[in-house]
């Protein structure tokens, strides 16, 4: 099968899941930031504990490999707060304005293009970047079982009873 | 709280820790390259292909445009299936609505529809700036980067809520405390 194809079709099911989710709205993803809707919470920490379970039995048994990003300190603590202002005043994420604007929210074109002149203006950065900011900090493609020494089978109860706990707060307090 | 929880967000959730399951199963198996769900880096195509048909040689010069390859790839295209997916999943369960201006917004700032077309654009230009700078999104950084225990993952997740929590509390509460 052709990678056209493979990405399209997991494409239509992750879109028919973010949009059943109901986690491709503006006042859920601003709702989790103002800390009185977590949704989206639910939705991703949910995913990440039925992923991490999977992708790691996947990579066991040989079918995958893992590709973890770099650890680059500097620009992702940098890049990961900007990412973080923006969010707030776009109300969506990458993947969700795409599906948003599927869902009739077509507001969302303007979070498309904003997303696209961000990303333009950053190509024009980069050269500025590459030595400084991008070399800060840079730990190489670490992952927290790597680190810790620790198999990742120790570390992943440890996070999904976290996340768990998570759901029983969010419920108890009705969010 | 008396109301019953509402499974949704951890159904379709877990289900989308599925989904990533078997995309990178399939993946490697038919391309020979493990793929994980992201977005971001879409966006910079879509600029890259925009800027093409502008200025070609301006595009073949930039380091960053060289890096990550102007071409419809895996991810592009299931940006594109995010689109299709959501746009028929929303039709069939009737909850498919035209939306000028989301209603959060309006409530804070009012019905203005280049208002808020100004914040989507300005918001959207710095968060995608960090985004390519972090080098991921929620979904790259987030979902796949935590799914693979990353450290990258977990602090960009941190630092985008961390933010994203003072922004909203900044633009979206009215001075005085409850709306």
């Amino acid at each position: 099968m052709s990678e056209h194809w493979l990405g399209l079709i997991t494409g239509i099911f992750f879109g028919a899941l973010l949009q059943q989710g109901r986690v491709l709205r503006f006042e859920k993803q601003v709702g989790a930031m103002l800390l009185k809707d977590m949704t989206i919470m639910k939705f991703m920490m949910s995913a990440i504990i039925v992923g991490m379970v999977g992708v790691h039995l996947a990579v066991a048994f040989g079918l995958a490999q893992l590709g973890p990003k770099a650890t680059q300190i500097g620009a992702n603590v940098v890049g990961g707060l900007l990412f973080g202002l923006g969010w707030a005043v776009m109300g969506f994420c990458p993947g969700t304005s795409v599906g948003a604007l599927a869902e009739g929210r077509w507001h969302a074109v303007f979070a498309i293009f904003g997303m696209m002149a961000g990303a333009a203006i950053y190509a024009e950065a980069y050269p500025h970047l590459e030595k400084n900011l991008l070399a800060l900090g840079n730990l190489g493609k670490i992952t927290l079982p790597g680190v810790m020494g620790m198999s990742p089978w120790a570390v992943i109860p440890i996070v999904g009873l976290v996340f768990i706990l998570c759901f029983v707060v969010f419920e108890k307090k009705g969010l | 709280m008396k109301n019953a929880v509402n499974w949704r967000p951890y159904v379709a959730g877990a289900l989308v820790g599925v989904l990533a399951t078997f995309s990178v199963i399939v993946s490697t198996k038919f391309l020979g390259k493990t793929q994980y769900l992201g977005a971001s880096t879409t966006f910079v195509r879509a600029a890259g292909f925009v800027e093409q048909a502008v200025d070609p040689e301006h595009v073949k010069k930039n380091p960053y445009f060289l890096k990550e390859k102007i071409k419809i790839d895996w991810q592009f295209m299931m940006i594109v299936g995010i689109f299709i997916g959501a746009l028929a999943a929303s039709i069939i369960d009737g909850s498919f609505k035209l939306e000028a201006v989301p209603p959060v917004w309006r409530e804070r700032f009012g019905g203005s529809v280049a208002l808020r077309a100004v914040g989507a654009v300005l918001g959207g230009i710095v968060a995608m700036f960090g985004a390519r700078l972090a080098d991921g999104c929620p979904s790259g950084h987030g979902l796949s980067g935590l799914m693979q225990l990353s450290v990258s993952g977990f602090i960009a997740l941190a630092c985008f809520f961390g933010a994203g929590v003072l922004m909203a509390g900044l633009v979206y509460r009215r001075k005085g405390g409850a709306r």
